[in-house]
């Protein structure tokens, strides 16, 4: 699409929901009151790997106020266990996962029993009082003992290999070998985690007389979820409505399916009540999904003038004791072995990514999934090997980056990428900064025994994927998105959309985008999502996609309604519908701009005198859903970090950050800044401070938020916000591309490749995220 | 993440405080801006009988000077110790230290009493009155006592606080004018819990240090005077051998272990908190650092 859009349209309009939520009127789970509401507490297991010999529940049941206490039989009895399976990857090990464990835990923090009472307190007393006898089995934790021991987690597997994918094109081993440098790293990857502020939850109520299930709860993709309880609990899916209401943050915490969550709604069908629970911040650290425990052996090679020959990546990535449901656990390592050299032309490539099942908390899909290790991995051998060539870094990204004359580029990952956009990057980076000053200052700070250094990452973002993964993968994930919009009487619009806001802004993106379709103020349309009840069956919040999937059936709705209006504003008139328009919520003569009738005289004429309109049955309502037909659509930019260490203390400071990004249409600017500041923070986190870390008896020992280092403000330096502007694709489309995850996909090798530029001074590397002073001063000999 | 039953009292009066205390059978934990003691109570860390809730207790937040002392009580929050004048001028080291205590809506709530008893390993205030020589003022039902903070942290989280006894208030020497101090940390982020910090106080005297104290903070169980090191710098003038000879001493102190931050690691920290304090204590306008 290339004719320039309407406003609001490209405004930078503030998140309409936050005015909302800064006046305390938020409406979250936990606000949710229900008559004769139970809440529900967790007994989970202590033990990373442990045989449930007995559970005696007897004196949890007793105390006053308990209803019910249910073990993971108990639960089974209603909810069918699953097994993370993909379609497209069929050599993928998914054990069988029970809402429960029935007779082993796998994980320090599963959920083993359920104890339902009058109140959350006591509730925890009881759980206190469930006795568990148990048989402590050995435990698997770091991912090479998990491949390499000889522990297993699940016997009748024979192994503890989830799934290996390998992909390799080009002469490979010809490329290193006629390569005039080789650059070689081993990467270490903290397991981190997303900390949504508003911990998962749920309040669920059945109605066992029509069978009907109702569950308020904070995810991501509430009609993911009304069909995955409808299948494991036996219900009619269109009598399961998931309504998520306000919902602080996702990050992909709040994308998949967890057993505590499914079965709280098991226990509503067992007693008859509806149950709640929340989990607390102790809980979120064993129980949410973690990501990201990734140790990778890396290879490029360069030619002596710097041209990428190939890559060589091995990745081994540890997931946990299961195949995360119901997407799989196989789309990190895809990420990985896709995305490796995503940016650059080269000719060849041997990528293998295994991963395996450990007894550690569950992993899953946290913003950016395995694109930031492909990147971090990808820059800094790029470094290392311009380093080693005596060539300079950057100069070796601007040769061998994909070109506008390159597109689309078949990369040997085999995967096409119709859109980049790196040298509008690269010009706008030139436009607003100077690097080679930049450079030369931190040179002098090196010079002068200082420890100041800058990366340069140059990144590459899947969003918006279309049905070709999850659907011909038989997972029952949707890619599309839905929209309705419906003409009020007094001319207001309400719009009913199957995204889902968890706090990014899209829901204001989607009213901006619906209001230029119409040609009505901002203000003239009101939105609701997150009711699988009332809107189309859509994907919701994942793989960076509100906006380009759902904004675009909400243009195409909008688009309809429009149409509608002037029709029957045409008929009203008697005027040719093709020489109106709608401006600002007025249906005017197109030539002169004059008023010829208000929305609100459509909406009463339609709703109340329908008779009027000669020949036609108003409607007054249209709807459009809409799924990308190519597999997805790339976002691309660079992030810049400096930094300066103190060689003493080892810490990284922050001096600088700034990420040039482009995403085809911006339809809010602020927003778009916005999202992309969070995703760098987390980043940054990844890169700095954050880490789960066990013990090799799969101990989590740092599950607070006082040990789990989440950056703060003080911690994090300005983000400064670039916008390049390429050709638009060109397609029947707005042409947005997400931009959910395009900060946290370059930060983490921005940071490391800065922090390794500053190290240089002192001939000294890291390869390990997070950089944390102690790794920092062991790099340098200093501890 | 909700608290077990207990117990609550409000206590009115510092008497009415010490007569509940004074319950015989009766496991009691005093109550004053709560920072530590109700997520503990939250996370059942500490799962007590009875809460005595001395924060409105009339007199507990006295910050004045009594002769030559500094008196301080229990129940002055951070943010007074941070932004008091009479801080400022009387115990300087203390408003230096202040701003390091966690974060501001902690530092409203949390008390200088709460942090003395508490007793965290890691937390500034204890190192502090450790380094300037305080007395910690207790009562009980049985009458007062004054104990000299080198006896009153005993160990992880233990003090010389008896189980009937509250924590009246603090007694520090008001700084002299020829005082100097430094006041070093290292931690992870803003406000987090200290890796490694060090508090120092002495008199100038010509160009050598008297009275120097050095108290180290996060390494160890308790905070730890490194007499060894002090004698060394106030030896003589601060030359770098001198310094680099306090250092060295360090190697003899005992270092906490943990995932958040290894021995090795953490006495690096304290040579590099020594280091640096060394050089501010031997300016003029010696005052904190980083």
């Amino acid at each position: 699409m290339t004719a320039p859009l309407p406003a609001p349209i490209g405004a930078p309009v503030p998140h309409r929901r936050t005015w909302r939520l800064v006046h305390g009127r938020g409406r979250y789970v936990g606000d949710v009151t229900v008559p004769r509401l139970l809440h529900a507490a967790f007994v989970r297991s202590p033990h990373g790997h442990a045989r449930i010999d007995a559970i005696d529940v007897g004196a949890a049941a007793a105390t006053p106020g308990v209803v019910a206490v249910f073990t993971g039989a108990d639960i089974a009895t209603v909810c069918r266990p699953w097994r993370g399976v993909h379609g497209l990857f069929p050599s993928l090990n998914a054990p069988l996962q029970h809402a429960l464990a029935i007779d082993t835990a796998r994980w320090s923090g599963e959920p083993v029993a359920l104890v339902v009472a009058t109140s959350r307190a006591i509730a925890e007393d009881a759980a206190a009082l469930v006795v568990i006898d148990w048989t402590p089995l050995p435990a698997v934790a770091d991912p090479e003992t998990a491949r390499d021991g000889a522990a297993r987690i699940h016997p009748d597997l024979g192994t503890n290999v989830c799934l290996v994918q390998s992909h390799e094109s080009g002469d490979v081993d010809a490329a290193f070998a006629g390569a005039a440098v080789v650059a070689e790293e081993t990467f270490r990857f903290g397991r981190h985690t997303g900390v949504p502020i508003e911990a998962r939850g749920l309040i669920a109520d059945f109605d066992p007389t029509e069978r009907r299930l109702t569950v308020h709860h904070s995810h991501q993709c509430p009609h993911q979820m009304q069909n995955d309880f409808a299948v494991l609990l036996g219900l009619a899916e269109h009598r399961v409505r998931v309504i998520a209401p306000d919902v602080g943050g996702g990050f992909g915490i709040k994308q998949q399916l967890y057993g505590d969550e499914i079965a709280v709604c098991a226990a509503a069908m067992l007693l008859g009540r509806p149950v709640a629970w929340t989990a607390d911040r102790l809980e979120s650290f064993t129980a949410d999904i973690h990501a990201r425990e990734h140790v990778v052996q890396g290879r490029v090679a360069l030619s002596a003038a710097g041209d990428i020959l190939a890559f060589d990546v091995d990745d081994l990535h540890a997931i946990g004791p299961y195949s995360q449901f119901p997407r799989s656990s196989a789309g990190e390592g895809r990420a990985v072995v896709a995305q490796t050299g995503a940016p650059y032309r080269f000719g060849a490539i041997r990528a293998r990514a295994t991963a395996v099942f450990q007894n550690k908390g569950m992993s899953g899909h946290y913003r950016g999934v395995g694109q930031p290790i492909a990147c971090a991995v990808t820059e800094v051998l790029l470094d290392k090997a311009a380093r080693g060539a005596g060539l300079d870094p950057i100069a070796v990204r601007r040769r061998n980056l994909v070109r506008a004359a390159d597109l689309p580029w078949r990369a040997p990952t085999g995967v096409t990428y119709p859109r980049l956009a790196f040298e509008e990057c690269f010009a706008a980076l030139d436009a607003h900064l100077d690097l080679e000053a930049l450079r030369r200052d931190c040179a002098d700070a090196r010079a002068n025994g200082r420890l100041r250094g800058l990366g340069l990452a140059c990144f590459v973002e899947m969003t918006s994927r279309g049905s070709g993964f999850y659907g011909t993968g038989g997972v029952a994930v949707s890619s599309r998105d839905g929209c309705t919009l419906r003409l009020e009487p007094t001319g207001g619009i309400r719009c009913l959309s199957s995204i889902t806001e968890q706090g990014q802004g899209a829901e204001t993106g989607v009213l901006q985008v619906i209001a230029a379709a119409v040609g009505v103020p901002l203000d003239a349309v009101d939105l609701l999502t997150g009711d699988t009840a009332t809107s189309f069956h859509g994907g919701g919040t994942w793989g960076s996609r509100c906006m380009a999937i759902g904004g675009e059936a909400a243009w195409r709705a909008g688009r309809a309604l429009r149409a509608e209006i002037l029709d029957i504003a045409a008929r009203l008139l008697q005027a040719d519908a093709g020489a109106l328009d709608i401006r600002d919520g007025v249906v005017v003569d197109a030539a002169t701009g004059g008023g010829r009738m208000t929305l609100a005289e459509i909406g009463a004429v339609g709703h109340f005198r329908p008779h009027e309109v000669p020949g036609a049955q108003p409607q007054l309502v249209a709807s459009a859903s809409y799924g990308s037909e190519a597999p997805f659509r790339p976002g691309c930019g660079l992030q810049l970090a400096v930094v300066e260490i103190d060689p003493d203390s080892g810490a990284v400071r922050l001096e600088r950050f700034v990420v040039v990004h482009e995403c085809g249409l911006v339809v809010n600017p602020l927003l778009v800044d916005e999202q992309i500041r969070g995703g760098v923070v987390q980043g940054l986190g990844a890169a700095l401070f954050e880490e789960l870390l066990y013990d090799s008896e799969g101990q989590l020992l740092n599950g607070s938020l006082a040990d789990y280092l989440v950056p703060t403000a003080p911690e994090i330096c300005d983000i400064e916000l670039v916008h390049a502007h390429a050709t638009p694709a060109g397609g029947d489309d707005l042409g947005i591309a997400g931009v959910g995850e395009a900060g946290t996909t370059g930060a983490s090798a921005a940071v490391l490749c800065a922090v390794n530029d500053a190290l240089s001074a002192r001939g000294a590397s890291i390869a390990q995220i997070p950089c944390t002073p102690e790794r920092i001063l062991t790099a340098l000999g200093v501890i | 993440m909700k608290p077990a039953e207990v117990d609550y009292v409000r206590a009115e009066t510092v008497e009415h405080a010490l007569a509940l205390l004074a319950e015989t059978g009766v496991d009691s934990k005093v109550l004053a801006g709560g920072q530590s003691l109700m997520p503990l109570l939250a996370m059942r860390l500490a799962g007590p009988e009875r809460l005595i809730d001395i924060g409105r207790v009339p007199g507990l937040d006295r910050l004045e000077i009594v002769g030559d002392r500094l008196v301080i009580g229990a129940l002055v929050r951070h943010h007074r110790v941070a932004t008091d004048p009479l801080v400022a001028r009387a115990a300087p080291l203390l408003a230096a230290a202040a701003p390091h205590v966690a974060h501001p809506a902690i530092r409203n709530r949390g008390t200088f009493g709460g942090s003395l008893s508490h007793a965290d390993p890691a937390s500034e205030f204890p190192a502090c009155a450790l380094a300037l020589g305080a007395d910690i003022v207790l009562v009980s039902a049985a009458g007062r006592r004054t104990v000299p903070a080198e006896t009153f942290f005993e160990g992880l989280y233990q003090t010389a606080l008896g189980p009937d006894e509250l924590l009246l208030e603090v007694s520090i020497p008001v700084a002299t004018p020829d005082a100097r101090f430094a006041f070093v940390e290292f931690a992870r982020r803003s406000g987090d819990y200290a890796l490694a910090g060090l508090a120092a106080a002495a008199r100038a005297d010509g160009d050598r240090l008297a009275d120097l104290r050095l108290a180290f903070f996060g390494i160890g169980d308790v905070p730890v005077l490194a007499a060894e090191a002090a004698a060394i710098l106030a030896s003589g003038p601060h030359a770098e051998t001198a310094i680099a000879a306090a250092v060295a001493t360090l190697d003899a102190i005992e270092v906490r272990d943990s995932a958040a931050a290894g021995a090795a690691y953490r006495r690096h920290l304290a040579r590099v908190a020594l280091r640096r304090a060394a050089r501010a204590l031997a300016r003029p306008e010696a005052a904190a650092c980083r």
